[in-house]
C-alpha cells in the first residue's frame, strides 16, 4: 500500500526568506494526522503547497503513489472559514453539494443522486434540518459542519483541512472530531492543520511538528514528546514541562 | 406603436442580459472592473472601426471582446505588482479609454462614430437601423445583436452554472477540485465585453453600467438563492428600463438616462424596505449576532 | 523656432497651459491622501455625481460658474455619503456601493442634460462639455479660479499634513489621541470635491479619476514617504497637465483631457516598468535572484551534509557524480542544471572528469552556509532564550555567519545538539574566501 501523502524536499520561500525549508515526509494512510507548530510555521502554506494551490520553489509531491493532479478526485480539501462571502446567496445544502461538482462532469447539473447524498452528508454533521437555511445565518460553528459536510460529499481517500476547529463552539468541535475519527475507521486519512496542543494527544494518532522546516513526524506517543515541542516551539512554551498537557 | 415596441424589446433585453452578466460581478466583488470594461469597450469600437471602415458586423464584439480581455488582464497585472486593485482599475480604464477617444478625434471624426453616442447612446434611433434577409426586412439590428448575445450569455451561464458559483463563492475549493479558475474568470470578462459593446446603441457604454450593477445589487438584497438572484436581476432590470422609458417619454428626456435612474429608484426601494435586508424593516441584530467572528 | 515662440507666447495657449498644470499639481496631491486611504475609485464616483450637480446649478440659477460648482460639490459629497451607507447599512459590497452611486448620479445627470438641451434655456450650449471638458475654452477667468482652488488644496494639504496622514494610516488609533475623524473625513472628502469641480471643466468628469489616481499610484513608485510622494505626485500631475495642454493645442483634433491622461499614463508605465526596488522589471530580476539564491543555497548545504558524512564514515572523496546529485537534491532537471551553472559561474563548483566538486572558495562559502542554517534552526528551537531569528538576523551581518560562533550560547547549543559543521577545509580557503567578500 502506498503511502497517502509522500513529500519530497518543499522548499516554499517569500523574497529571501523561505516559510518552508526542504520539508520531507510521508504520511501513511488511515490515520488522523495533525499539523502542529506555533504561528508563522508554514502550515497552512504547507497545506496549499502540497495541493498545488501556491507555487513552490523545489520539491515534489505524490498523494497515493501519484501525481497531486491525476489525484484530485481523491483529494477532500476544506478552506479556511474565513476566506468566502457567506451572503452568497445560497443554502446549506447547496453549499454541501459544490463539493461534488468535480465528479458530476462539465455542463452536467447535480442530479437527485447528488441532492440525497448531500442531505445524508448533512445528515452526518448534525445540521439534516439547516439543509434550506441561507448560509448567513449559521452560526461560525454550524458553517463550519456545513463545510465539512463538504468535504464528506467528496467522498475523498485523503482529506487536508486548514484550522476546522478555529473558532468553534465547544459541542461542535466534539462532533467534528467524531466524524473525523469515524472516517478515520473507515480508513480514509484525515490531515488537519491545528493550533492547539491541549488536545493533540487526543484527537490525533499521527502527528508532524512544522517549524518552517520538519521537527518531526511519526505515530503521536512517540512525536508528541516535549523534547520535540521544544525544539518545535522554541521554548517558547515554557509550560510544556508543567502538568496541563498530557504527554 | 411598433416603435415604441422595438424600444422597449430592445431596451429590455439589454437590461435581461446585463441584469444575468452581472449578477456574477457583484457576487465576485468586480463590479467595478465592469465600469473598467465598459468605459475600454470604445478602444475595441473604434480599433474594429479602423480595421473595417465599417460600424458592423461581428468585428465589433470581437474587437470588444479582446479590449475587455486586455483591460481585465492589465488590471491582472497591476493588481499582481502591488498597485491597490482601485487604482488599477482607476490607471486601466482611464488611459484605454483616453486612447480611445484620441483615436476617434484623430481618425474617426467625420464618420458616424461620435463620443457621446457610444457612451451615452440613443435608442430612439436604434428602430429606424434596419436590416433584410434576402428581402425581407427583419426590424432593427440593434435588436438582434443584442437578442444574439443574450442568447450566448444565457448558454454559457446556463450550461457551466455550478462552475460560475462554485469560483464565485470559494475559488480555493474550486481549485482544489480542479475546476479551471481563472479560465472561467477570463470567460465571464469576455461575456462582459460583449454584452457591453451589444448594449451601448440602447444605453450607451457608460449605463451599461448601471444595468451590470445596479439591478444585481437589487436581487442581492431580495433574495437567498442564486438561481432567484438572477432572476430577480434580470426582472429588475426590465422594470427599470420599462419605467425609465416611459418616464422619458413622458418628460421627453434622455432614455438611457431614465433607465439608470429607474434602476437606481428600484435599488433604494430594496435598500430601505428589504423584508430580510432593508434597513427599515429588518432586525439587523439578530443577523450581525449570527455573522462569523472571524469576518 | 520663431513660430513656436509666437505659438508659446500665446495668452490663450498660456492659460490652458497654466490651469492644466495648476490642476494636474492640485490633484496630484489630493491624490495621494486619497489613494493610500485606498479610496482612488470613490474619486471616481465623485466626479460621475458632479454632472447631475451641474445640471441642477444650471437649472437653478442659470450659467453662473459659481452655481455650477456649488452643485457639482453637493452632489459629489451626497455621492460620497450615499457609498457609505450603502455599504455599512446593507451587505452590499464597496465595489457594488461604488458602482451603484457612480451609475445612477451619472444617469440621473443624463436625464437632467438632456431636459436642459431639449427645453428652452438660454445660454444651454456648452453644459455638455463637463462629460468630456473643454480645455481650450479656458479663458482668464476660469484660470483665476484654478489658482484659487488649488492654493486653497495645497494650504490645506500643508496645514493637516500630519493629521491627514495619520487618519490614513491608524484611523482607530487617530481617534484615540483625540483628533476629529469625523471632521478629518469631512475635510479629506471636501477636499477631492473641490479637486473634482476645479476640474471637471478642464478633462470632464469621466476622466478626472486618472488626475486623482494615476499622478499618485506614479509617485509611489519612488518614495515611501507621504510627503515625498504628495510633492512627486502634485509634481507629475502638474507636469502631465501642461504637457498634455500644449500637446493637444499643437495637434489640431486632439482632445485636452485624453492627452493629460495619458501623457500621465506614460509616466505611470515608466515608473511601473523601471523604478528600482518597486518596478517590475527590478522585481522580476529580484525575484529570479533570490529563487535562485534559495537553491544555490540548498545545493551547497546537501552538498556540505554528504561531504559531513562521508568524513565520519572516513571516506575522504569530494566528488559527486551527476547522479548523486539528482538523488540528494531531487530538483528537478533543469533546475538542478540551472544551479549547477549558478554556482559554477561564482566559482563555488568545478568539474573533473564528468564529476562535481566544490572549489575552495565553494567548501568555505558550504560551510558558511550550513553553518548559518543550523543556526538558524537552533534559533528556531530556542526561540524563547535567543530571541527570534529575524531580529537577530536583521541586527546582525547576515554575510558572515562565523561572527555568530562567537556568541558562546550559540556555540555550545550548537556542539551540544552536534550542529556544529565539520570545518572540512576551512583553514585554507578561508583566506581565498575573505579576498572574495
Amino acid at each position: 500500500m502506498s503511502e497517502a501523502v509522500r513529500v519530497e524536499n518543499i522548499t516554499a520561500a517569500y523574497r529571501k526568506e523561505p516559510v518552508l525549508r526542504n520539508v520531507s515526509f510521508a504520511l501513511p494512510q488511515g490515520r488522523l494526522i495533525g499539523i502542529v507548530g506555533p504561528n508563522g510555521a508554514g502550515k497552512s502554506t504547507l497545506l496549499k503547497a502540497v495541493l498545488e494551490l501556491i507555487p513552490k520553489s523545489s520539491g515534489n509531491v505524490e498523494i497515493l503513489g501519484s501525481s497531486v493532479r491525476s489525484q484530485k478526485k481523491n483529494i477532500g480539501y476544506v478552506p479556511q472559514r474565513g476566506n468566502v462571502d457567506w451572503d452568497f446567496p445560497t443554502n446549506a445544502l447547496d453549499v454541501v453539494m459544490m463539493g461534488r461538482y468535480a465528479q458530476i462532469g462539465w455542463l452536467k447539473r447535480p442530479s437527485k443522486k447528488d441532492k440525497a447524498l448531500a442531505v445524508e452528508a448533512l445528515e452526518r454533521v448534525g445540521m439534516k434540518e439547516y439543509a434550506d437555511r441561507q448560509i448567513s445565518q449559521l452560526s461560525g460553528g454550524q458553517q463550519q459542519r456545513v463545510f465539512l459536510a463538504r468535504a464528506l460529499i467528496q467522498d475523498a481517500q485523503v482529506y487536508f483541512m486548514d484550522e476546522p476547529f478555529a473558532g468553534v463552539d465547544a459541542t461542535t468541535e466534539r462532533a467534528i472530531i467524531d466524524l473525523l475519527k469515524e472516517l478515520k475507521e473507515k480508513g480514509k486519512t484525515v490531515i488537519v492543520v491545528h493550533h492547539d496542543l491541549q488536545t493533540v494527544t487526543e484527537y490525533f494518532d499521527w502527528v508532524l511538528l512544522l517549524n518552517q522546516r520538519l521537527i518531526a513526524c511519526g505515530p503521536v506517543e512517540q512525536t508528541f514528546t516535549s523534547e520535540l515541542l521544544q525544539k518545535t516551539y522554541g521554548g517558547r512554551l515554557s509550560f510544556i514541562q508543567q502538568e496541563n498537557l498530557k504527554i | 406603436m411598433l416603435y415604441e415596441l422595438w424600444i422597449l424589446a430592445i431596451s429590455s433585453l439589454v437590461a435581461a442580459t446585463c441584469g444575468i452578466v452581472g449578477t456574477f460581478l457583484v457576487l465576485r466583488r468586480i463590479a467595478m472592473v465592469a465600469d473598467a470594461i465598459s468605459h475600454t469597450v470604445l478602444l475595441g469600437i473604434v480599433g474594429a472601426f479602423l480595421v473595417s471602415q465599417t460600424l458592423e458586423g461581428p468585428l465589433m464584439l470581437i474587437g470588444a471582446a479582446v479590449v475587455g480581455l486586455a483591460t481585465t488582464y492589465f488590471i491582472q497585472v497591476l493588481d499582481n505588482a502591488g498597485v491597490p486593485a482601485d487604482a488599477a482599475i482607476g490607471v486601466v480604464f482611464t488611459s484605454l479609454f483616453s486612447v480611445g477617444v484620441i483615436l476617434v478625434s484623430l481618425y474617426a471624426r467625420d464618420v458616424h462614430l461620435d463620443v457621446d453616442h457610444v457612451l451615452m447612446g440613443d435608442i430612439s434611433f436604434a428602430p429606424f437601423h434596419t436590416i433584410e434577409w434576402n428581402g425581407i426586412p427583419m426590424g432593427p439590428q440593434a435588436f438582434w445583436v443584442i437578442l444574439a448575445v443574450f442568447i450566448i450569455d444565457l448558454a454559457l451561464i446556463l450550461l457551466l452554472y455550478k462552475e460560475f458559483k462554485i469560483t464565485s463563492f470559494d475559488p480555493a475549493l474550486a481549485a482544489a477540485l480542479g475546476i479551471p479558475v481563472t479560465l472561467i474568470h477570463y470567460l465571464l470578462m469576455t461575456m462582459v465585453s460583449i454584452t457591453a459593446v451589444a448594449s451601448f446603441d440602447a444605453v450607451g457604454a457608460i449605463l451599461v453600467v448601471a444595468l451590470l450593477i445596479v439591478p444585481p445589487a437589487t436581487a442581492y438584497l431580495l433574495t437567498e438563492k442564486l438561481s432567484r438572484m438572477i432572476i430577480v436581476s434580470a426582472l429588475t432590470g426590465v422594470a427599470a428600463a420599462v419605467t425609465g422609458y416611459y418616464t422619458a417619454k413622458y418628460f421627453n428626456v434622455s432614455i438611457a438616462g431614465c433607465i439608470a435612474s429607474a434602476a437606481g429608484a428600484l435599488f433604494l426601494i430594496a435598500f430601505l424596505f428589504s423584508p430580510s435586508q432593508g434597513i427599515l424593516l429588518r432586525g439587523r441584530q439578530r443577523k450581525k449576532a449570527a455573522a462569523p467572528a472571524s469576518s | 523656432m520663431q513660430e513656436w515662440l509666437q505659438f508659446l507666447s500665446s495668452p490663450n495657449l498660456q492659460w490652458v497651459m497654466a490651469g492644466a498644470a495648476l490642476l494636474g499639481l492640485a490633484s496630484g496631491v489630493v491624490g495621494s491622501f486619497v489613494l493610500l486611504r485606498k479610496e482612488s475609485l470613490v474619486g471616481d464616483a465623485m466626479a460621475h455625481a458632479a454632472l447631475p450637480g451641474i445640471c441642477l446649478g444650471f437649472l437653478v440659477f442659470g450659467r453662473e460658474t459659481l452655481a455650477l460648482m456649488g452643485g457639482a460639490a453637493l452632489t459629489g459629497l451626497l455621492a460620497v455619503y450615499a457609498i457609505r451607507a450603502v455599504h455599512s447599512q446593507s451587505k452590499i459590497k464597496q465595489d457594488a456601493a461604488i458602482g451603484i452611486v457612480l451609475s445612477v448620479f451619472f444617469g440621473f445627470g443624463i436625464v437632467l442634460l438632456t431636459m436642459i438641451t431639449n427645453g428652452s434655456y438660454s445660454q444651454s450650449s456648452g453644459i455638455d462639455e463637463f462629460i468630456f471638458g473643454q480645455a481650450a475654452s479656458l479663458v482668464g477667468a476660469d484660470v483665476q479660479i484654478l489658482i484659487a482652488s488649488a492654493l486653497v488644496l495645497l494650504i490645506l494639504s500643508f496645514l493637516f499634513f500630519k493629521e491627514l496622514k495619520l487618519l490614513i494610516f491608524d484611523p482607530l488609533f487617530a481617534g484615540g489621541i483625540g483628533l476629529p475623524i469625523r471632521f478629518l473625513n469631512a475635510l479629506l472628502s471636501s477636499m477631492v470635491v473641490l479637486v473634482v469641480i476645479t476640474g471637471i471643466q478642464t478633462v470632464g468628469v469621466i476622466l478626472m479619476a486618472a488626475l486623482l489616481i494615476t499622478p499618485a499610484v506614479t509617485a509611489r513608485y519612488w518614495t515611501d514617504r507621504l510627503g515625498v510622494m504628495a510633492v512627486l505626485s502634485g509634481l507629475i500631475g502638474g507636469l502631465s497637465g501642461a504637457v498634455g495642454a500644449l500637446l493637444s493645442s499643437t495637434i489640431s483634433g486632439l482632445p485636452t483631457g485624453p492627452v493629460i491622461v495619458v501623457t500621465a499614463t506614460a509616466f505611470f508605465l515608466i515608473s511601473f516598468l523601471f523604478a528600482p526596488q518597486r518596478g517590475i522589471l527590478f522585481r522580476m530580476m529580484e525575484t529570479r535572484k533570490n529563487t535562485q539564491f534559495v537553491l544555490n543555497n540548498f545545493l551547497l548545504d546537501t552538498m556540505y551534509e554528504k561531504l559531513e558524512k562521508r568524513y565520519a564514515a572516513g571516506q575522504y572523496s569530494a566528488l559527486f557524480s551527476r547522479r548523486e546529485l539528482e538523488e540528494q537534491t531531487r530538483l528537478p532537471r533543469n533546475g538542478l542544471e540551472k544551479t549547477i551553472q549558478a554556482l559554477q559561474k561564482q566559482g563555488l563548483l568545478t568539474q573533473t572528469d564528468g564529476k562535481y566538486v566544490l572549489t575552495g572558495t565553494g567548501l568555505a562559502y558550504a560551510y558558511d552556509s550550513s553553518l548559518l542554517r543550523r543556526i538558524q534552526d537552533i534559533h528556531l528551537t530556542h526561540e524563547a532564550e535567543l530571541g527570534s531569528w529575524k531580529e537577530a538576523s536583521a541586527n546582525g551581518d547576515l554575510r558572515k555567519p562565523r561572527d555568530y560562533l562567537m556568541n558562546e550560547r550559540i556555540h555550545s547549543l550548537l556542539t551540544a545538539e552536534q550542529k556544529l559543521p565539520v570545518s572540512l577545509a576551512i583553514k585554507q580557503s578561508s583566506i581565498e574566501y575573505a579576498d572574495q567578500a
